[in-house]
């Protein structure tokens, strides 16, 4: 059973604040984030009826101590039985006095979380469990994995951050830029795997919306950097059209056949205001050019309005700065709504000799698209070979669809 | 991404391996446990399942009023689907490994039985996103 809304909030808020506390004291992170996922959830399952206490983080860090002391005591004593020795110092008598800041400690967890050193997944699981706040049975469900493995994969990637030997500090200014880049990798993952996933159970925990959480709470603690604003502008601008974005079966709809009065008009606006600031900074990055390019659609009125030049214009600087096969193919289609289809499948001929797009679905779906943009009924057969080889199932679907509507269609 | 990991076997009686020597069987059965203890250690093992023998195996139909109609026993199969894993791997490369360390279960006499695994993608939502 799941606490309460407010309660679940508050937990999670809490959570890498009081996960910080706990790792500066004891100096063991992997047995720190498993003292304080004991304490969120009997909390979870205590405050519901008990009432939140006063301090609720002081009453999470005593509980999560607490453990810890037990876990170490166990230890002691799993060590004494072993090798007849007894060196370590009282537990109680190891705790060190907490660090104040909580926002620098949430920081270090994202960076030690997202520490290259990690697969994209494992890091996601683990951010997810230390700085996010959820039980290992919750990120199970919404990745639909068994939750033993889940916790595997967990306590793997702890281990690995062990025995990599990063200081649960604020890296050095020369790897600040490359371990920011991590964090702002694994969110963006975190973001399109709830952006895309499908048949949404009620359980099923919202993955966007941890990543949007995340992805502000980042922003706070960092409000200086372009490319977080830039990922976080991103996230806020798509994230606005998901009411419009799948029909009443969850099947896709796309950007140009959707209804724009149903897209989350402050969730625009906060997202524009963001992108602009984060443009008018100078250093342009990857994310705020994305965030550009969502903007410009967002603030169309209807399809047609869009203004095209200006996304082909951003997507020509983001080519630039970014070897994407995705990007080429989004340039193409951007090109061939400024000077038409025959412009942007040129740009596909060429496109279709890297090796990473030759049997790409989306390449032949793109071709399908602007070969019926151009009257020719031959993009049916592109639909359906883009089809056979997509591992979506509303794509799929949807690609079906638009051959079979070709395929109607008199002569 | 996930993948399904079908494990082929030849005809030749659904039971071939119950006629290895008892010695084979054992050392069969630890390997099949240890793969799949190893991906759970891994966290990779979404599931794993081995299949009853075609012999009772069951086709069925839905008929006019909807209820289902089963069809027979099909000995003379060439080959069945004897086993399956799903597997939560970070690309195919991984995947096709896990299969080739599967494929080479020990058969008779220890040797490698070099069974067919067919490796499919299972399917999902739209992973990379156009606009």
């Amino acid at each position: 059973m799941s606490p309460p809304r407010r309660i679940d909030g508050l937990l999670r808020e809490l959570a890498p604040q009081v996960l910080g506390a706990v790792t500066r004291r004891c100096g063991d992170f992997a047995a720190a984030e498993d003292a304080v996922q004991q304490a969120l959830i009997a909390a979870a399952a205590r405050w519901p009826d008990d009432g939140v206490p006063e301090d609720p983080r002081a009453w999470l860090i005593r509980v999560a101590s607490r453990r810890l002391i037990d876990h170490v005591r166990a230890e002691i004593a799993r060590r004494r039985r072993e090798e007849l020795v007894v060196s370590l110092v009282p537990a109680a008598d190891q705790l060190a006095p907490a660090g104040d800041d909580d926002g620098d400690d949430t920081l270090v967890l994202l960076l030690l979380c997202c520490h290259p050193a990690l697969s994209p997944a494992s890091a996601i699981a683990l951010t997810l469990r230390a700085v996010g706040g959820l039980t290992t049975a919750e990120i199970a469900r919404a990745f639909l994995m068994p939750e033993a493995t889940m916790a595997q994969r967990i306590s793997r990637a702890k281990q690995t951050i062990k025995t990599s030997g990063v200081p649960f500090a604020l890296p050095a200014a020369e790897q600040w830029g490359e371990r920011l880049a991590a964090v702002l990798h694994v969110l963006y993952l975190l973001f399109n795997e709830g952006y895309t996933s499908s048949g949404a159970e009620l359980t099923r925990v919202d993955l966007s919306e941890e990543a949007l959480r995340l992805v502000r709470m980042l922003h706070r603690l960092v409000p200086d950097d372009g490319e977080v604003m830039g990922l976080f502008a991103l996230m806020r601008l798509t994230d606005a059209r998901r009411a419009a974005r799948t029909g009443p079966a969850g099947e896709l709809i796309p950007l140009d056949e959707q209804d724009r009065g149903r897209w989350d008009k402050e969730a625009i606006a906060e997202g524009v205001a963001l992108v602009t600031a984060a443009l008018s900074r100078g250093a342009v990055g990857a994310y705020q050019l994305q965030a550009a390019i969502a903007a410009v659609h967002d603030e169309a009125p209807s399809a047609e309005a869009t203004d095209w030049p200006q996304i082909l214009a951003l997507y020509s600087l983001l080519l630039q700065m970014s070897d994407n096969p995705m990007v080429a193919l989004n340039h193409a289609i951007a090109l061939a709504m400024v000077r038409g289809p025959a412009a942007g499948l040129s740009r596909l001929d060429a496109l279709a000799r890297d090796p990473r797009l030759a049997d790409h679905h989306r390449l032949d779906a793109v071709r399908g698209h602007l070969l019926e943009r151009a009257g020719d009924r031959a993009a049916a057969e592109h639909y359906r070979r883009a089809a056979e080889r997509t591992t979506s199932t509303p794509e799929r679907d949807y690609l079906r669809m638009k051959a079979a509507r070709l395929d109607g269609e008199p002569r | 991404m996930k993948y399904m990991l079908m494990m082929h076997t030849p005809s030749g009686g659904p039971y071939q391996i119950a006629r290895w020597p008892q010695q084979d069987i054992q050392v069969h059965i630890a390997f099949m446990k240890d793969l799949a203890n190893a991906l759970e250690t891994s966290g990779e093992l979404v599931s794993a399942e081995g299949l009853a023998g075609p012999d009772q195996a069951r086709r069925v139909r839905a008929g006019s009023d909807g209820k289902p109609i089963t069809d027979g026993v099909f000995p003379e199969a060439k080959e069945f689907l004897a086993g399956f894993w799903i597997v939560d791997v970070d690309g195919p490369e991984r995947a096709y490994e896990i299969a080739a360390r599967a494929s080479a279960a020990p058969g008779p006499g220890g040797k490698p039985l070099r069974l067919e695994i067919e490796v499919r993608e299972v399917m999902s939502a739209p992973r990379d996103r156009a606009e």
